[in-house]
Parts: structure tokens; C-alpha cells; sequence
């Protein structure tokens, strides 16, 4: 031990010097180039161009159902999860479109999505975030970034430069791939006939131990229609939101959910890459939804369908998404708790007589 | 007659508890730096090392109040006893409040509070939206607070070791 005072001063400054500098290593405050949850919520604040407090920093606009999902057994020859034996369990979810501005016109080439909860026996449950696209717009975090980024409006012009995203890009072929097919594949014409998709692989364990990968994806039994690109911008502001009001007034919707099993060589660590080919397909039973509700009269709103939120016998795989999804949803979602819910297009509409 | 150390099951609760909230700090704080696939591995880990946390500190309130811990030195200045007295009550009481917080903000958020998977913790708070903002706040600023704390009781034990060479660090270390 050092016997001058100062010297054991120094010895103590010393220690708590290198504790703080743990700490800020481990919380990344000395690497700002590390993509937090909390980052990619303030990119996605700038390419909105403003906060809408209390709104999903994504997937803004949005509608709340409910129903339940009819499992019919298949599932339990690839998962243990409590969703696959034969028997009914409870699902909320929440319809939206694509966007951070939640009084956007549904006439837009977005995506539609849906997010799930099922709730399993025992407290268990299932989230799943789904999207009408079968891949994904970037496979990684830095990716999803820059792409951002180059979207971020133009402070002179309050547009983004068209320029900026089509030089990400020239130099990401999968995401040019993902806009081609955004621009030229038929957009379902309503959120009660399109198909929607894992999106991302993960791995289903069954009770005796053996691991697939797999994706899944929610087939309607309503035929599928499109959207008519050129009348896309004249239809009404919430079209889409009224139109599955209207639809589940008449009977429940529902899907089947499909198991893809993967074959050897599918990538699996990549969102943006399809599966081609013949693939094992398991239909694991029918999602029925039969009540529709604004977010501000259903139940839907306040949960955070975090993809991450998995039963037991279903696994996170080697893609990287998913924990990207949950930390930049998590990051979302504490935001807009603290702002409190704030009114939704579709209940303000409705307020004012705008619709049936 | 006065005991000159903590008792045996207070210095295994001290040194197990100042593992796991150490290593706690640390995972919170890296779980939310990151979008890699470290931020649900650590997400993982929180849940139930804060329970533990949780039911230790309950056991380690239990073993305070029935052992009677070593006097300070007579000589320490009435500051210092303050400051050492009143550093403990925090440490207690965040040591308690911070995994109960972070219970009640899950639930509060409509999370399932899983501990491992097929384990799922009942709620401690109905679904309240807002609430789960406000407590998610508080957990952060808290969790701050708690380092800091930390640091000083770090310093301070330091500070009694190598500058006083009083017997305190021993009392608990020794």
C-alpha cells in the first residue's frame, strides 16, 4: 500500500475513475457510433419532420381489433409453443399503415401492417409485428440508419431529397429491389385481403429439442384485390380504417396462419432475401377477428408489439432485425407513454360526422 | 458486547448484492445503447436478476433490523456519521424500490414480466399506459442515482481504508 497520502488519494480516485469508465464504455457514451434504440427513434423523428406526441414514432395511423386464433394442431410437429395444440386463444391486434404522421391519407404505396398478441395460458404470450410485404426494406441496424437518414426532409424545402435515397440505393441493391417491388407489386385494397409476413426468420423448438427455422405468414380467406394505383391518392383520407370498420360489421375476417419451414440454404440472418422454391407449408390454424374498434375506444393502442415477445418453442434466429425492431419499438413506445395517448385520426373523423 | 464486523450472513448478502447490482447497472445501461442481439440477450437477464435483487435486499432489510451492525468509530465528525447513515438508508431503499419499480412499469406497460422463458411474473400494476411512461422514467433517473451512490459508497469505504485505516472497510470486508 502506497504510504503518502496523496498518493492513496490517488489510489482511490484512481478506482472510481476506472468504475465510471466502465460504466460509460458499457453505455455506450464513448462509442457514438453505436446504434441505440433511443437513436433510431430520433432518426425516425427527423424523417417525420416533427413529434407527434403520443403517436408511434411508425406505423402512426392505426386501428384496433380482436378475436381469436383456432389453433388446429398442425403446429405442434415443429413448436412446443402454447399456441399450437388444438384450442381457442384470445388475440388483440392493431392494424396500421406505414409512416410516422398519424393523420396520413391511407392512399399511399406503404405498407400495411399488423401487430398480435396472443395471450397463452400461464401469462405467456405471443407478439408478432407483421407487415404485407414477404421481405424487408434493409437487412441490418446501420442500414436502417443511413436509409433514415437519407430521408430526413430537406430543412430548405421540408421534402426529402429524392437524390439521397436513390444513391443509398445504388449502392444496396436489395433495398432498390424493395422499392421496385413496392412501386410495381399490386397493393391489397384492403388491410382484410392482404397477406402478412413474419417478415423475419426465427427458430421454432419442439418439446423434444429439435430447432427449424422457419417464417410464417397470415393468408386472408378474403380473395385478394388491388388497389388501383391511379385512383390511389383520390380515395378518402382514412378509406382503408372505415373500410375494415365496415367489413367486420358484416362478419369476422380471417387468416390462416402458414409455417414455412426453411430448406437447407435459406438465409436466415436476412430479411430482405425470399425464400425461393417449394417449401414445407404448415397451416397451424385460423385467426379470426370479429370486432373492430378506433384506438381510442379498442384495446390495442397501448401495447407494444415487440416481435421479440415469444412464447417458450419459439426463438430469435441469426437475424439481425428483430432486436433492432425491439429496441427502436421499446424506444417508441416509453416516448409516447410519457406524452400520454393523444386522439386518433379515425375517432376524430367519426367525432365529427365524417363517416357513417 | 459489541460486535466489531457485520454478522456472517450480512457480508454474504453485501458482496452477492454488490456483484449482482453492479452487474445489474451494467446491463441496463448496455441493453439500452444497443440494437444488436445483445439488446434482448441483456433484456433477459434483467428481469430475473432484478427479482433476486429484489427478494435478497427483503432478506438482507430482515438480517439489519435482527443484527445489530458494528458502531462507527467514535471519532468519525458528525458529518461523515450523517452522510453514512443516511447513504444507507438510499442504498436500502433503492436496493428495494428500483426491481419493484421496474416490476410495476412492465406491468404498467402490459408486458408479460418474464423471468425465463414459460415463466411469466403476475402484474403488480393494471395496464396504464402513462403510468408505464412516468415509472420508465423514474427507473432511469433512479438507476443513475443509484451509480452515483454507489460511487460515493465505494469512495467512502475506500476513503476508511486506505486514509482512516479505521477498521470500517474490515468491519465489512475483513
Amino acid at each position: 500500500m502506497p504510504s503518502s497520502i496523496p498518493l492513496r488519494f490517488g489510489l482511490i480516485a484512481g478506482v472510481l475513475a476506472a468504475v465510471v469508465a466502465i460504466f460509460a464504455w458499457v453505455g455506450g457514451f464513448l462509442t457514438p457510433a453505436r446504434i441505440s434504440g433511443g437513436g433510431i427513434a430520433n432518426v425516425m423523428q427527423a424523417a417525420n419532420g416533427k413529434v407527434y406526441p403520443g403517436f408511434r414514432r411508425a406505423h402512426a395511423k392505426g386501428l384496433c381489433v380482436s378475436g381469436s386464433f383456432e389453433a388446429n394442431g398442425a403446429g405442434t410437429s415443429v413448436s412446443r409453443a402454447a399456441l399450437f395444440p388444438s384450442g381457442i386463444v384470445p388475440v388483440i391486434g392493431r392494424f396500421s399503415t406505414g409512416g410516422g404522421d398519424p393523420m396520413s391519407a391511407d392512399g399511399r404505396p406503404v405498407f400495411h401492417a399488423l401487430g398480435l398478441r396472443f395471450a397463452l395460458p400461464h401469462g405467456e404470450e405471443w407478439r408478432m409485428a407483421i407487415d404485407h410485404t414477404p421481405v424487408f426494406i434493409v437487412s441490418n441496424a446501420a442500414d436502417f440508419m443511413a436509409l433514415q437518414q437519407a430521408s430526413v426532409p430537406d430543412p430548405a424545402t421540408h421534402k426529402p431529397d429524392p437524390a439521397r435515397v436513390k444513391a443509398f440505393a445504388a449502392t444496396h441493391p436489395e433495398t432498390a429491389a424493395f422499392l421496385a417491388y413496392m412501386k410495381t407489386a399490386p397493393l391489397p385494397s384492403s388491410f382484410a385481403n392482404g397477406t402478412y409476413y413474419s417478415i423475419n426468420a426465427f427458430r421454432f423448438v419442439t418439446a423434444d429439442g429439435q430447432s427449424r427455422a422457419v417464417r410464417w405468414q397470415f393468408e386472408p380467406e378474403a380473395p385478394f384485390a388491388a388497389l388501383d394505383p391511379a385512383t390511389l391518392d383520390k380515395q378518402p383520407r382514412d378509406f382503408l380504417f372505415d373500410d375494415l370498420l365496415a367489413r367486420i360489421r358484416q362478419g369476422p375476417l380471417k387468416w390462416h396462419m402458414v409455417v414455412i419451414v426453411a430448406n437447407p440454404g435459406d438465409r436466415t440472418d436476412n430479411a430482405t432475401v425470399r425464400w425461393t422454391g417449394p417449401h414445407r407449408r404448415i397451416d397451424v390454424g385460423t385467426l379470426v377477428l370479429d370486432r373492430a374498434a378506433t384506438e381510442a375506444q379498442g384495446d390495442c393502442r397501448d401495447y407494444n408489439y415487440d416481435p421479440t415477445i415469444l412464447p417458450k418453442g419459439v426463438e430469435l434466429s441469426d437475424d439481425p432485425l428483430p432486436a433492432l425492431r425491439s429496441a427502436a419499438y421499446s424506444a417508441s413506445f416509453r416516448r409516447r407513454a410519457i406524452e400520454g395517448p393523444h386522439p386518433d385520426a379515425v375517432t376524430t373523423a367519426q367525432a365529427k360526422g365524417d363517416v357513417q | 458486547m459489541t460486535p466489531t464486523r457485520f454478522a456472517l450472513p450480512a457480508r454474504i448478502l453485501h458482496w452477492t448484492m454488490a456483484a449482482l447490482i453492479l452487474a445489474m447497472l451494467l446491463i441496463g445501461a448496455g441493453m439500452i445503447s444497443t440494437t444488436t442481439a445483445r439488446y434482448p440477450a441483456l433484456l433477459a437477464w434483467h428481469r430475473p436478476i432484478g427479482i433476486a435483487i429484489l427478494i435478497l435486499a427483503l432478506i438482507r432489510l430482515g438480517v439489519r433490523l435482527t443484527h445489530r451492525p458494528p458502531p462507527l468509530p467514535a471519532d468519525l465528525p458528525a458529518l461523515q456519521v450523517a452522510a453514512a447513515k443516511g447513504s444507507h438508508y438510499l442504498l436500502y431503499a433503492l436496493m428495494i424500490a428500483m426491481p419493484l419499480i421496474g416490476w410495476a412499469m412492465q406491468s404498467a406497460g402490459g408486458y408479460p414480466v418474464i423471468l425465463w422463458k414459460g415463466a411469466v411474473l403476475f402484474p403488480i400494476l393494471p395496464h396504464a399506459v402513462q403510468l408505464y411512461g412516468w415509472l420508465r422514467f423514474a427507473h432511469g433517473l433512479l438507476a443513475y442515482a443509484f451509480f452515483l451512490l454507489i460511487l460515493a459508497h465505494l469512495g467512502a469505504a475506500l476513503f476508511h481504508a486506505l486514509i482512516r485505516r479505521d477498521g470500517v472497510f474490515g468491519s465489512m470486508a475483513g
